[in-house]
């Protein structure tokens, strides 16, 4: 039963078929994470506008199903918020794969959240929550500037 | 030899995991324990326990005999001219550490070469790396050939007059591939070259005579031997030990300590300073005993006819992809199935009980030249039965099922 929670059809498909999976021309922000114990590697590109506004978000990376399906949903999600609501949102995405039952913020849709919450399956298996979170953290980090590569095992 | 009742000796296969019976798959990770090593552990801290080596009273005394009684059971076993040549480690990787800190200080300079393989773990190649910077010194891969193999000829090609050491894999804890290692040795020695063989894989799975392979060092991790965590081997020939610095200061690795000077202790306290994975260290004796009742040469067979049945049934598996196809393999199977990525592989095969290892396994210089970023692997020890195989195939056509795959 787990398992069908966990490969839901919507993460099996976006696994299979990544959206965004590019590179962004003209990129003005990106990152890089990686997970040392598993070999998984993924390059978020990221394009804000002058308003400060997500132009264009894509990632390059292999990995497996959910943290493909992951970097596949969240930049689709985070295409055209303003980069004050791409913080909360991944904040809140964080917040509901460690501890919280559903996602909180306001940003969102509910059909998107619905979306996003196919994700949570992960939470019965705390070895995989890394696959699910890397992208998220390289995205903040390339946010944030810090040219800082995200590693799962560091602190 | 009856399977079924050495199974019965692991107390692990008694109890169920996530409502299933374990079908362990993954002891070149580490190998589960049987009983009665786990009750030396026990028996030890109750009602033996002192610390080795310093006290004159009896239970120091009963404790420090136990501890040199394993010594003298590796020495036995590995075939070792010394019992001195016997060190404990907390594990193979501080082994390969020791020697490339200690080997490093002592011979290497800059320009110099350190030749190891495409197939080495992490462990191998990592503690040579350091020597990168304090040394300046050049580190050499030895190709692995498109069976997963590291030939003679692979190594010959690549030694040279600036070459100082070489360390090589018994056997390759991704595709299983067992080395010449006699026949390098051989090679190395007639060129004056000391080699240092990671026996990780090798040690519990494969005969051991270090008279007859003749190699320098021989790194070994009790873990993988059914034995507990936190205690390894190294052997090393008695003129390395007496001719290499020791690698740590401390307590018990001393003859004389003045504010003018400090003098060090014989073999093999030179190299064992504090206090050592004493419970461990006496439990591992019940590993040696254990190994020997059943013989090596009965593991070696057992294992054999699992690795010849497994590869036959992944085999006629059309959406599995074997990496590599070692002349001489043990039993390690590193595998990919098509459209799945091995993580997802390894959570799916959990889910029914199915315990395998799926990612770069510690060989990521070997997966970046196999063009893969995760292999899962199966790996075999003297538990596993032709059922475990059966099953292992039967949960990986139900990943398929689960991505929707034909």
């Amino acid at each position: 039963m787990n398992l069908k929670e966990l490969y839901q059809e919507i993460i099996l498909d976006h696994g299979k078929n990544p959206r965004n999976l590019r590179k962004t021309e003209n990129f003005n922000k990106d990152a890089k994470g990686n997970n040392p114990l598993c070999g998984d590697k993924v390059h978020i590109y990221l394009k804000l506008n002058e308003n400060k506004k997500v132009e264009d978000i894509s990632f390059e990376g292999q990995g497996c199903a959910i943290s493909m399906a992951s970097a596949s949903i969240m930049t689709d999600l985070v295409k055209g918020k303003e980069e004050f609501e791409v913080k909360e949102i991944v904040s809140d995405f964080l917040d509901m794969i460690k501890e919280k039952d559903e996602l909180n913020n306001d940003i969102l849709h509910d059909d998107e959240k619905t979306k996003l919450m196919c994700l949570s399956g992960v939470k019965n298996y705390p070895m995989r929550v890394k696959c699910a979170t890397l992208s998220w953290h390289t995205l903040t980090s390339a946010i944030n500037n810090s040219q800082e590569e995200i590693n799962t095992e560091s602190n | 030899m009856n399977i079924a009742e050495i199974k019965k000796e692991f107390p692990i296969f008694n109890n169920k995991v996530q409502n299933n019976d374990l079908v362990y798959l993954d002891s070149a990770n580490s190998a589960q324990k049987p009983k009665a090593v786990i009750d030396r552990v026990y028996d030890f801290y109750t009602k033996e326990f002192s610390n080795v080596g310093r006290s004159v009273h009896y239970l120091a005394v009963a404790a420090t005999n136990l501890y040199e009684n394993t010594r003298a059971s590796v020495q036995k076993y590995i075939n070792a001219n010394d019992k001195n040549e016997i060190v404990f480690t907390k594990g193979a990787t501080e082994a390969i550490n020791l020697i490339a800190n200690t080997f490093g200080q002592k011979h290497l300079n800059d320009g110099d070469e350190v030749l190891i393989t495409e197939l080495e773990h992490h462990s191998n190649y990592v503690p040579w790396h350091f020597l990168r910077k304090s040394k300046k010194i050049n580190i050499e891969f030895a190709e692995v050939n498109k069976d997963g193999e590291v030939t003679l000829e692979s190594i010959e090609k690549k030694i040279n007059s600036k070459t100082k050491i070489i360390g090589v894999t018994h056997l390759s804890n991704v595709t299983g591939a067992i080395l010449p290692i006699k026949d390098i040795v051989s090679l190395a020695h007639s060129k004056g070259i000391p080699v240092l063989v990671d026996g990780c894989q090798g040690a519990p799975h494969l005969k051991l005579d270090m008279q007859d392979l003749d190699c320098d060092f021989y790194a070994i991790s009790g873990h993988k031997m059914y034995g507990p965590t936190g205690i390894g081997i190294l052997y090393a020939k008695k003129k390395w030990l007496e001719d290499l610095p020791p690698y740590q200061g401390g307590g018990g690795m001393i003859s004389e300590v003045k504010k003018s000077g400090i003098s060090y202790g014989e073999l093999p306290n030179k190299y064992e300073a504090g206090t050592m994975a004493t419970a461990q260290v006496i439990a591992f004796n019940e590993s040696i005993k254990f190994l020997e009742k059943i013989g090596i040469k009965n593991i070696e067979k057992h294992e054999k006819e699992l690795l010849n049945y497994a590869l036959e049934i992944l085999r006629k598996n059309n959406s599995i992809n074997i990496v590599g196809n070692p002349a001489k393999k043990g039993g390690v199977i590193s595998f990919t199935v098509e459209g799945i990525h091995p993580h997802d592989v390894a959570t799916i095969l959990d889910e029914d009980g199915v315990a395998i290892r799926a990612g770069h396994h510690c060989c990521q210089i070997l997966h970046e030249k196999l063009g893969l970023s995760a292999t899962a692997r199966a790996s075999f020890g003297v538990y596993n039965t032709k059922d475990d195989i059966d099953l292992l195939n039967e949960s990986l056509n139900k990943c398929k099922k689960i991505f929707n795959l034909k």
